[in-house]
């Protein structure tokens, strides 16, 4: 193995481990805040890419489908929710914030699908269909457990991942996509050559942990966040409502798995089902940082998708035993780390 | 009586089912299989509190194992079932040391992974077949017979699973098993009786993992041929599906939630298709609904609407069995606990601080002080419930600074929690029982087999004995969440007498009590002091302390303030100052 060829794994390795960054990100910040360990990231992925590719043929994705859906599964519950505790004149408010900006994306998309929009109009609107399902789903399927155990939370991630992979290959069908590149241009520097497309997801990423760092420094809404992840009761005790710092955690997991997706499409074949894997490498990045620490597990993402790499060029064929199988000395690093205290649930 | 009528019923059923056309045996067969796996996580996901997604990848060892020694080495198939259950035991300890002391969600998303890596395994190495598999696995011969017949093989399947169901009956109903069923909240209070929580969990874990594995080794053996498909994660997540939607709390939970998954699936895996006019598995998409509704609407799962019809289970009497007996005290006025300049601090914030004091046997010691004290601070560095940070700690002879509340349990220290720590679905008596963990050593094995029925009955016996004397005996068989609070805390102080304790610590034992209540329970403690026990009593009752006592130690702000007879604790001019602001 000579040089260059380390250098075009590494770049290999850093182009997707940015992008499993994104994605440990958003696990980190779901679990802080709702104690949710969000299996189903992995399909905002695919949907991110696949509806990206849907909007490039001229036709309606069936992902808006998706969303009016869990809109109105939403709003269902909610009303019975309202009217059980007596709290009907709310239901008009809700019904009309709940209903309306899904109708509104589901026309606007209806519009715009069949005039073939260049790339980066897509990508918004990719975003406009997809991150929005992020806040639909915590009400539908763990705002109503919100307090139970982390078990509970996790089997009913679970539950949700199945029931998302299984409307993928409906909506979708069984065929992969692959999106065309961003930017198409080769950097040459020195003995190496940098794609466009590895510098846009570079890019991509870089803004927006940058504009995740403001939004937690600098906004009330991230301070809020940051409160409920580190305590849930105090912060309810001043006035920072859990359910809502939930919905915006959802919010912005399912906002960086979408454009987690539309950075990877042109880079692999994207199925309905390929999500899970990338959300799960993504996993592996956040667990190296204890499902806490941002920076470290930063680090583990990276490196994650370096070994993948590696792995792809050594041993093909065990690429993914490989990187699944670093989890077990992760975990045995951080089970001797770490101090544990007894949990009280 | 019902019970049991349903019970028949049931067996009739299994009887019959082989009559009917082989389709259906075949899927009789298969809801043994995954009753088998599903009654291992019953265990580790609804009584523990721990789950795991790697099942069928247990299932897929096994499978593996047994198909490579049988059709390349040759080997017999019930030579290479110790195999399989030795190699699951072996990795099933392994990933359960890696991720058990952490926290609970570590050893789902272990396996998850490993279930993954797996899988892929399976399917990548040459010597596996790759995704054709192994064919021709020799058939299982038992009594000169060969199990060929697959109404045969449906009978051995639901044997194995009806025995398991009442092995794993009798271990929850025994000194392990009633350690296990406590460990799901926390395991500080088990490990406050001498039971070890890690190893509590690794326990069960492998217990799931083996039955996992007699799956896939009787799997292998039916189907005669294997390869990766049945072994990948989705299996997993289904097996979880099936207790989650049966009833995780409840051994036939498995069974029912097998049956119904797997009905259902192959119900839907005709219709949906069809309907939907593409190939496709969108059952889960069905399944995934399911158990978000389940989740949020049915937490006990299909069981829990049986068990709601049924006549609650026949309360057992105690037998007249002779209770346990009694180890020495020590000699009255012995040095029994030596706390010497103890301090703990937290980053830079001095929590307990040079704290030093004495109990002698046969003492009534109080521990007083505002609250933020420290009080319980220093309850949980004698306890070993926290580590200290600084001098030492002796007990009766044996130096405790080090030893964690396990090791410090064996020396016979016991206790009460001020936030009580019972297990809520247990009646009072089982709970009591568990303080007895460390004066009987029965193991899993005579347990599961109801070898232990008469160190059972003692134990029972012996709990009775300590309800009595706390005077709770009509509670005896009530569950302990429908008690009061004030009753609740007096269990507590039964299940610490029945570790035979020569040292109590009581954590505010009368909060929550009435005056009359507190007159008795100053009484008892009283009667024990006279048996030469010693007690450690945290309390904020002053009158209920000025009384029984022999001895107060103050605390303020993490250090002692004073120290002496309840006399002149209570003339103390510092002591007044720090209650009530100077005088």
């Amino acid at each position: 193995m000579d040089l260059s060829t380390i250098m075009i794994l590494t770049q290999d390795g850093i182009t997707n481990g940015a992008i499993y960054l994104l994605i440990a990100v958003a696990l980190i910040l779901v679990f802080g805040v709702t104690r949710v360990i969000l299996i189903p990231q992995g399909e905002f992925v695919s949907f991110g890419a696949l509806t990206l590719a849907a909007l490039q043929q001229g036709v309606a994705p069936g992902t808006v489908w998706l969303l009016l859906i869990l809109a109105f599964l939403a709003a269902l519950m909610d009303t019975f929710r309202l009217l059980s505790t007596q709290a009907a004149r709310r239901v008009p408010a809700m019904l009309a914030g709940t209903l309306l900006p899904p109708l509104f994306i589901a026309l606007l998309v209806k519009y715009c699908a069949p005039l073939h929009l260049s790339l980066g109009w897509q990508a918004l609107l990719t975003m406009l269909i997809v991150a929005p399902m992020g806040p639909l789903l915590y009400r539908v399927a763990f705002r109503p457990v919100a307090d139970a155990t982390i078990l509970v939370l996790l089997i009913s991630a679970v539950a949700v991942h199945f029931a998302l992979v299984g409307m993928g290959l409906l909506m979708f069908g069984a065929e992969g996509v692959r999106t065309p590149p961003f930017s198409s241009a080769q950097l040459p520097i020195w003995t190496l050559s940098i794609s466009g497309q590895s510098i846009c997801v570079f890019v991509a990423s870089l803004a927006f942990i940058a504009l995740l760092a403001w939004f937690f420094s600098k906004t009330l809404y991230g301070k809020a966040l940051r409160a409920v992840a580190f305590n849930r009761n105090g912060a309810r005790l001043v006035g920072i409502s859990p359910q809502r710092a939930g919905a915006v955690s959802f919010t912005m997991a399912a906002a960086i798995g979408c454009l987690s997706g539309i950075l990877i499409g042109p880079i692999t074949t994207v199925y309905y089902d390929s999500g899970f894997l990338i959300g799960l490498k993504g996993f592996v990045g956040a667990i190296v940082g204890g499902l806490a620490s941002f920076p470290v597990a930063a680090a583990g993402a990276l490196l994650v998708g370096v070994l993948e790499s590696f792995s792809s060029f050594w041993l093909s064929g065990y690429k993914d035993v490989i990187v699944f199988a670093a989890i077990i000395p992760i975990l045995l690093w951080r089970s001797l780390v770490s101090v544990h205290y007894e949990e009280e649930e | 009586m019902i019970r049991r009528v349903g019970f028949v019923l049931f067996l009739l059923i299994l009887g019959v089912v082989p009559l009917a056309s082989s389709y259906y045996v075949t899927l009789g067969s298969y809801i043994g299989l995954y009753s088998l796996v599903a009654l291992g996580l019953v265990l580790l996901t609804g009584v523990a509190g721990l789950t795991s997604f790697g099942q069928a990848a247990f299932m897929g060892v096994a499978a593996y194992t047994t198909a490579l020694l049988t059709v390349k080495l040759g080997w017999s198939p019930w030579l290479t079932l110790f195999v399989c259950l030795a190699l699951t035991a072996a990795i099933a300890y392994l990933l359960g040391a890696i991720t058990l002391r952490m926290g609970g969600h570590y050893l789902p998303l272990a396996t998850i992974a490993w279930g993954i890596s797996l899988y892929f395994l399976f399917g990548t190495i040459p010597a596996l077949g790759g995704s054709t598999g192994i064919s021709d696995l020799p058939s299982l011969r038992m009594f000169g017979l060969e199990l060929k017949n697959e109404k045969l093989y449906f009978y051995l399947i639901w044997v194995l699973c009806l025995a398991v169901l009442w092995v794993s009956k009798n271990i929850l109903d025994s000194r392990e098993g009633r350690a296990i069923r406590a460990i799901k909240g926390g395991v500080s209070m088990v490990e406050a009786f001498g039971a070890s929580g890690p190893r509590l969990k690794n326990i069960v874990f492998i217990h799931s993992a083996l039955l996992s594995c007699l799956a896939g080794w009787l799997y292998a053996h039916m189907m005669r041929f294997v390869n990766p498909s049945p072994f990948g994660l989705n299996q997993g997540i289904e097996f979880l599906f099936m207790i989650v939607i049966g009833g995780p709390f409840s051994l036939w939970g498995a069974i029912v939630g097998a049956a119904t998954i797997t009905l259902l699936k192959t119900a839907l895996q005709g219709i949906l298709p069809k309907l939907i006019g593409q190939t496709g598995n969108f059952e889960i998409i069905v399944f995934g609904i399911l158990i978000v509704l389940v989740l949020q609407w049915l937490r006990g799962g299909i069981w829990s609407l049986v068990e709601r019809l049924l006549p609650p289970e026949p309360v057992r009497p105690v037998s007249d069995a002779s209770p346990l007996s009694h180890r020495p005290q020590p000699a009255r006025g012995d040095l029994l606990l030596k706390v010497d300049s103890v301090t703990k601090a937290y980053g830079g914030l001095l929590a307990v601080k040079k704290m030093s004091f004495e109990i002698n046997a046969g003492e009534i010691v109080g521990l007083i002080g505002p609250n933020g004290a420290g009080k319980s601070t220093m309850f949980n560095l004698i306890s070993g419930v926290l580590p200290v940070t600084g001098g030492a700690i002796h007990f009766g002879t044996e130096d405790i600074t080090l030893l964690n509340s396990t090791r410090i349990a064996r020396q016979r220290m016991s206790r009460t929690f001020q936030h009580v720590k019972l297990i809520p679905g247990m009646t009072a008596l089982e709970n009591v029982m568990i303080g007895a963990y460390l004066r009987t050593g029965e193991g899993l094995v005579s347990a599961g087999l109801r070898l232990n029925r008469r160190v059972e009955e003692q134990v029972r016996a012996e709990a009775a004995v300590q309800l009595r004397r706390v005077g709770l005996e009509e509670s005896m068989f009530v569950p302990a969440g429908n008690l009061s609070l004030g009753k609740q805390r007096i269990v507590e102080i039964a299940r610490a007498l029945c570790a035979d304790p020569v040292l109590l610590l009581l954590d505010e034992p009368a909060a929550g009590l009435r005056h009359k209540e507190k007159q008795e329970l100053a009484a008892l403690l009283s009667d024990l002091r006279r048996e030469g026990l010693s007690v450690l009593i945290v309390e904020h009752d002053m009158e209920f302390l000025m009384n029984l006592v022999d001895r107060i130690v103050v605390m303020e702000f993490g250090e002692k303030l004073a120290e002496g007879l309840p006399r002149e604790i209570r003339s103390n001019p510092a002591v007044l100052e720090a209650y009530l602001g100077g005088v």
